[in-house]
């Protein structure tokens, strides 16, 4: 098929979109490819921080204490219907399905997203109301650096989210609506493979 | 955007990827549960579920760059998986080496940090 010469990961979005500069859209996304694997870099070195301090307790909780599966499960189902919903915005911008439908999707996965963020952090309150505090121990400040830097990654991918819903409204879908959404969907689907990291190393591998 | 009628190929094209995303909702739904309910659920050798809940997370990391990312072994999409494999391998030297370097030491001075 001549239609997938294509080389930027993510949805590309085809002939239907061929009136705008594809060639620029092939390089911003590519670039935000790479600044992507650098961000996966640094999370990856915070799960190996995270592993050395395991042992780390100073005499206070263990990650068995501290740990619980059943909110971590509900925020992963949560990214994870997230990210499937942001796909179904991509493919609705891709065929041009009408912005009622794009709008909509994305404004599903807004909700998802906002309902994680929300979740994750009446987590850590009730963490803090416990005493596990960062300042606890080294496994608790290697804890914080790692989950809460996840959650403030979706955070702001929500609020970027946000700023894309107002230019649509504002100046309706245009080649700069196009490359922030593809790129957005890199960073979110990007943010949901992290999560997997996290679930099955911190939470599953911890309270196991 | 206007709504675009969509031809016949591409309403084929546009099912078929949409059926690829679910596959991937799927095929992740099942790899999450499979850990979740066995940690949760059953208490089986501790080493037995690390590695079962290890080979999940993996599998499921291909399954969303597969079905999610579209980074997939065609010959024009190499560039992005040559990218991925190259951070991985930098990835792998520095969480390795930090981990070894760590836990020898550990093992030889602070045996009470081992977990």
């Amino acid at each position: 098929m001549s239609r997938t010469i294509t080389r930027h990961p993510g949805l590309n979005l085809g002939p239907a979109h061929d009136d705008d500069a594809t060639d620029v859209r092939e390089e911003l996304v590519f670039g935000f490819w790479v600044f992507m694997m650098s961000d996966l870099i640094i999370f990856g070195m915070l799960f190996a921080t995270y592993v050395t301090m395991l042992g780390a307790t100073a005499g206070g909780p263990t990650p068995h204490d501290v740990l619980d599966i059943r909110p971590a499960f509900t925020e992963t189902m949560l990214l994870l219907a997230s990210s499937f919903t942001f796909g179904m915005a991509s493919l609705a911008l891709k065929y041009r399905q009408g912005r009622r439908h794009l709008v909509g999707w994305l404004l599903v996965t807004l909700v998802l997203g906002l309902a994680f963020v929300g979740h994750e952090l009446h987590e850590f309150v009730s963490m803090f109301h416990a005493g596990y505090v960062p300042s606890r121990s080294g496994y608790l400040s290697s804890f914080f650096s790692l989950v809460p830097l996840h959650g403030l990654h979706v955070t702001f991918a929500s609020l970027w989210l946000i700023a894309i819903l107002f230019q649509i409204a504002v100046y309706g879908i245009d080649s700069q609506v196009k490359n922030g959404l593809l790129r957005l969907a890199i960073l979110w689907h990007f943010l949901d493979i992290v999560w997997i990291g996290i679930f099955s190393l911190v939470y599953l591998g911890g309270a196991a | 955007m206007s709504y675009r009628q969509l031809s016949q190929e591409e309403r084929q094209e546009l099912g078929r990827e949409q059926r690829s995303y679910l596959w991937g909702l799927g095929l992740s739904l099942l790899l999450t549960l499979l850990p979740f309910g066995l940690a949760a659920f059953t208490d089986m050798a501790h080493l037995t579920l690390w590695w079962i809940i290890g080979a999940c997370a993996l599998v499921q990391i291909v399954v969303h760059l597969r079905f999610f990312l579209h980074i997939t072994l065609a010959r024009n999409k190499r560039e992005d998986l040559q990218l991925i494999l190259f951070t991985v391998l930098i990835l792998t030297l520095l969480c390795g080496g930090t981990l070894w370097i760590l836990f020898d030491l550990y093992q030889r001075m602070m045996p009470n940090m081992m977990p």
